[in-house]
């Protein structure tokens, strides 16, 4: 079988589309599209290569991604392999405004864009800064942060002082 | 590489560094003041471990042998450990594991930096998402040692306590060998002067929010670059060897 579709050209646009379908174990309404983890997907000596990014670097999944991803190519036909991108660092500015959206309609506060990358390790660190983010039920930004970790290593704890419901917030990386 | 060795060698104290801090922060699971600080814990070990995996399979790279990252972390002796004492200490109280923390997170905060634009460029991918978590690993730890020091009589007499017997061991995260000087001379990692300058401004800002004074050190305590360690860290790898000494080769 593998041989049969070597034979023919490879369909990268219909590759990427399966590789990018993918959903994220944690986050299943979440594409690694969306999450901005899958970087690229192109062809090397007639194997498809899909770059993926971890988000943290003790993420528990990240090997649970790359095997769905490895998976979902084979299913489809394609021979295939993942290959792990160290750097450049992935960051929440590269989670999509679809994925922007996703994360809010399921109740999680998006990481505010464009601060991923602001954080000056040569400054001096800054204690309890307070950052504005607005409750995924109400929209109200009088809220406060529980705390900085969460259910999985990407969210931070929040609570609403308007609506009083509790969220998780996806936090700036 | 004529350097080779020499970078094997840093990126395994490194490595070994993350291993233990991170597992010292994982026995907080379940035992945590706060569910919290259960969940902040644990959720920064995963970060430390993850930060040791990438830099054990680097060694593992570099070495070319048949040694993996999981031999290097779980089946070497006591003595083949090269972490600094001060993250094998006990957890004891939240106090001191806050006041560990922080020092050695405000240590790798510039060491990181340094990396991320120093010669090598797997150890500078590898920084480039550390240094990411260690900033709000500096934040956590910073703010309870803020809020404890300037808290109430009890936690102030419990962070003066952690400080005054932490502080002797903060030394050893500047010490350089042989192999750690062919590394800084070849600009893979920073030099000490610059990593000692940019933390002690750190924990001098930090204490001065705190009401905390920095302490005169007499006596500096050092061994474990060398594999001695204290007799704490043998309990500690014996929880976290038990098994793949028991089950080799088991994967979950």
């Amino acid at each position: 079988m593998v041989n049969a579709v070597a034979k023919q050209p490879i369909d990268l646009a219909r590759a990427a589309a399966v590789a990018a379908s993918v959903p994220d174990p944690e986050l299943p309404f979440m594409t690694v599209s969306d999450l901005g983890i899958l970087r690229d997907v192109f062809i090397e000596n007639d194997i498809v290569v899909a770059q993926v990014s971890p988000t943290y670097s003790g993420c528990p999944a990240v090997v649970v991604i790359e095997q769905s991803i490895l998976a979902a190519l084979t299913e489809a036909g394609f021979n295939s392999r993942v290959q792990r991108m160290m750097s450049p660092a992935w960051t929440t500015d590269w989670i999509t405004t679809e994925g922007r959206k996703k994360l809010r309609a399921n109740g999680i506060a998006a990481p505010a864009a464009g601060r991923g990358t602001d954080n000056n390790p040569a400054s001096e660190p800054i204690l309890f800064s307070r950052i504005t983010v607005s409750c995924p039920q109400c929209d109200s930004d009088n809220t406060h942060k529980v705390s900085e970790f969460g259910s999985t290593p990407c969210k931070a704890q929040y609570r609403c002082d308007s609506c009083g419901e509790p969220f998780d917030y996806f936090k700036c990386l | 590489m004529v350097y080779k060795r020499a970078l094997i060698e840093t990126v395994v104290q490194l490595a070994d560094d993350h291993l233990i801090l991170g597992h010292r922060l994982s026995q907080w699971c379940g035992h945590a003041p706060m569910l919290e600080e259960d969940l902040s814990m644990p959720n920064m070990a995963l970060d430390l471990v993850g930060q040791a995996r990438n830099l054990y399979s680097y060694a593992a790279e570099l070495e070319g042998e048949d040694r993996s990252e999981d031999d290097l972390a779980y089946l070497r002796t006591d003595r083949e450990y090269r972490n600094c004492l001060l993250v094998e200490r006990p957890n004891t109280d939240f106090a001191y594991t806050m006041v560990r923390q922080l020092y050695f997170t405000a240590f790798m905060r510039p060491f990181w930096q340094g990396v991320l634009t120093g010669s090598d460029t797997t150890l500078a991918g590898i920084a480039g998402k550390a240094i990411k978590e260690t900033g709000y690993h500096l934040r956590h730890s910073g703010e309870w040692v803020v809020r404890l020091g300037d808290g109430t009589e009890e936690s102030s007499r419990r962070m003066k306590d952690a400080v005054s017997t932490l502080h002797p061991y903060t030394d050893e995260l500047f010490s350089v060998d042989a192999g750690r000087q062919q590394c800084i001379e070849q600009g893979i990692v920073p030099g000490p002067e610059q990593l000692r300058a940019a933390w002690c401004s750190t924990i001098k800002s930090v204490f001065s929010q705190a009401l905390l004074e920095v302490p005169e050190v007499e006596y500096p305590l050092c061994g474990g670059r060398d594999g001695r360690h204290t007799e704490d860290f043998g309990y500690l790898l014996a929880d976290l060897q038990y098994l793949q000494r028991t089950y080799p080769g088991a994967q979950w």
